[in-house]
This record gives C-alpha cells, sequence and structure tokens, in this order.
C-alpha cells in the first residue's frame, strides 16, 4: 500500500504516523508539504495531528483551505481513503469532508492522556480489525477535540453506521465522566457516507508499541493494509 | 472601503470560554452579570468602491474561510 502524510507548519506527529505507517506497510509514507499541489498517486493520505498554522482562526481552517487539501478532497471524492488524526480531523472536517466540528474542550483544559475508546463499527476498512463493542486504550491529546453537530446530522451519522468510536469506560459504559471532551453523544471519530474517509481525535499511531503502554492503535494501520491489498 | 465582520456562535452551541468569562466576573464582583457569549472580529481593507460588490465578496469570504456556518453566525458593516 502506497502512503502520504501532508504536512503542514505546524504539524507534530507527523513522525509518529510515518512510524506507524512504516510498521503496517514496511515502506515509508511519502512527506507532501502544504505548498505541493501534486499529490502523488497513493492508496492512502494522512492528515496528522499538530498544530497547523497555529490553529489561527479556527483549529484546521487555514489548512482546510491550502492547495494540498484541495487536491486531498478531490481524492477522497474519487474514493482514495483519507484519515485525519486530531489536528487532521478538524482540518477534514473545516475543509468538508466530514460533517460537524471541533469546538473548545468543555471544560476548557487541554487533555493528554489514554482514554477508553469503543469501536462503533466493524464495516469500514479503517476498524475492519476490531470487533464492534470492543474497547480500545489510545491516548488523546487536544484542547478542541468537543464535537459538535446539530441533531438531525448527529441521527444521520448513526443511522448510517458512520460513528467509528465513542469515548467509554473501561467496560465500555458511557458517561460524562469517561468523556474527556464533553464531544456530542460520546463521539470520538466517524466515517464520511462513502467510508473511505475517517476523523478522529484520539491518537491511534500513539498506541503501536509495548513501549507506549498500549497497542491497540496496531490494527487500524494493518486493516487499511488489508484492505487495499 | 472596509469592512468590519463579528462573528458570533449560533444559539445553542455551548461556549465554554463564555462561560469562563462569565465566571471570572463574577469573581470580580460584577454580581449582575449573566450569560456571557465571545466571539470575533475582523477587519478586513478592500480595494473596492462599489458597495454591492465588496458585501458580495465579504459575505464569500466568512462563508468559506472567517466562519464555520454550522456554528457561527456573521454580520458585516460596510464603511468607507
Amino acid at each position: 500500500m502506497k502512503s502520504a502524510i501532508v504536512v503542514f507548519p505546524g504539524s507534530n506527529r507527523e513522525g509518529d504516523a510515518k512510524a506507524a505507517l512504516k510498521q503496517a506497510t514496511g515502506k515509508d509514507p511519502i512527506m507532501v508539504w502544504h505548498r505541493d499541489t501534486a499529490l502523488p498517486k497513493v492508496d492512502l493520505v494522512l492528515v496528522p495531528g499538530g498544530f497547523s498554522y497555529g490553529d489561527y482562526l479556527r483549529c484546521g481552517a487555514i489548512a482546510a483551505n491550502s492547495p494540498v487539501l484541495r487536491e486531498v478532497k478531490a481524492r477522497a471524492e474519487g474514493g482514495m481513503a483519507v484519515i485525519g488524526i486530531c489536528n487532521g480531523f478538524q482540518i477534514i472536517t473545516e475543509a468538508g469532508l466530514l460533517p460537524g466540528v471541533l469546538l473548545r474542550n468543555a471544560n476548557l483544559k487541554f487533555v493528554c492522556r489514554n482514554v477508553g475508546l469503543r469501536v462503533e463499527t466493524s464495516g469500514s476498512r479503517f476498524t475492519a480489525g476490531y470487533k464492534k463493542g470492543q474497547v480500545l486504550s489510545i491516548p488523546v491529546a487536544h484542547h478542541d477535540g468537543n464535537y459538535f453537530a446539530d441533531p438531525r446530522t448527529l441521527d444521520e451519522l448513526e443511522a448510517e453506521d458512520r460513528i467509528a468510536f465513542r469515548y467509554c469506560g473501561p467496560e465500555g459504559r458511557l458517561d460524562s465522566v469517561y468523556n474527556p471532551n464533553g464531544s456530542i453523544r460520546h463521539i470520538a471519530g466517524i466515517l464520511n457516507k462513502k467510508r473511505n474517509v475517517l476523523g478522529l481525535m484520539p491518537h491511534p499511531e500513539n498506541a503501536i508499541e509495548p513501549l507506549h503502554g498500549s497497542t491497540d492503535g496496531k490494527a487500524l494501520f494493518t486493516s487499511m493494509v488489508e484492505a487495499v491489498s | 472601503m472596509k469592512a468590519r465582520i463579528h462573528i458570533t456562535l449560533k444559539n445553542g452551541v455551548l461556549d465554554p470560554q463564555g462561560r469562563a468569562i462569565a465566571s471570572a466576573l463574577h469573581a470580580l464582583g460584577f454580581n449582575s452579570v449573566g450569560d456571557v457569549r465571545q466571539g470575533k472580529y475582523i477587519e478586513v481593507d478592500l480595494a473596492e468602491t462599489d458597495k454591492g460588490k465588496a458585501k458580495a465578496a465579504v459575505e464569500q469570504m466568512c462563508n468559506r474561510l472567517l466562519a464555520n456556518t454550522v456554528i457561527e453566525n456573521y454580520a458585516i458593516e460596510l464603511v468607507d
């Protein structure tokens, strides 16, 4: 599988994402700078975490309008896989690849810790390696992860099985005490209609080695590789 | 021409920053303070003399970049 990582001024998880993609594919992903308008022919584009353009205006808003993102959007509409993690989720949401928006955390605090994450669907190339209802331990590190959308959009996401992950307790129970950012309906990650685009706030790329304290993120990357081969 | 743009959160969208400002005002003894909602103010200089054209351009700027209309409203004022 050929993959690329889009890098903006202020991205900071591109190295971790690169390590995760290399571990899963055996090949280094191509790093694409934000000014590049030519996107190499790849099967997957990863938009990494960080603080693109200093989070000016709104998180992800400036990056969403960069030349490279226009190209990513066009290819995603053509079926190419796109995964946006953390700031990447904010960027692809601002770009209109996913519905809704990520607001400031409800408690106004930057949260950096492992959270419980319940797999809500295994019906996607990103989550096929998990069982529905499986509880993962994956770190989050963000200030603006409070997912919001109007009730109609949320009902549509649920009806179409497009919620990929929800924040949960150790046994998979949903409760506001396990929700690190106030995200509506405990949503941590969602899919687009065609199921080729995933956005999520937690960092699966930081849960791929025993030294990370969890290897629960690994299956996400291996699922994507298996979907292509 | 100059465009003065106010961007505010829509009703019903939680504003944790506004809430924090309200509680800081309460801590300062401003007990009459109720709800606080915060937003953004943006000034754009325009090389345009036609008001209609300027308004149309600024509306596009708001829809495409300056505001996220999922959660925000905007109000435009044009001054010479």
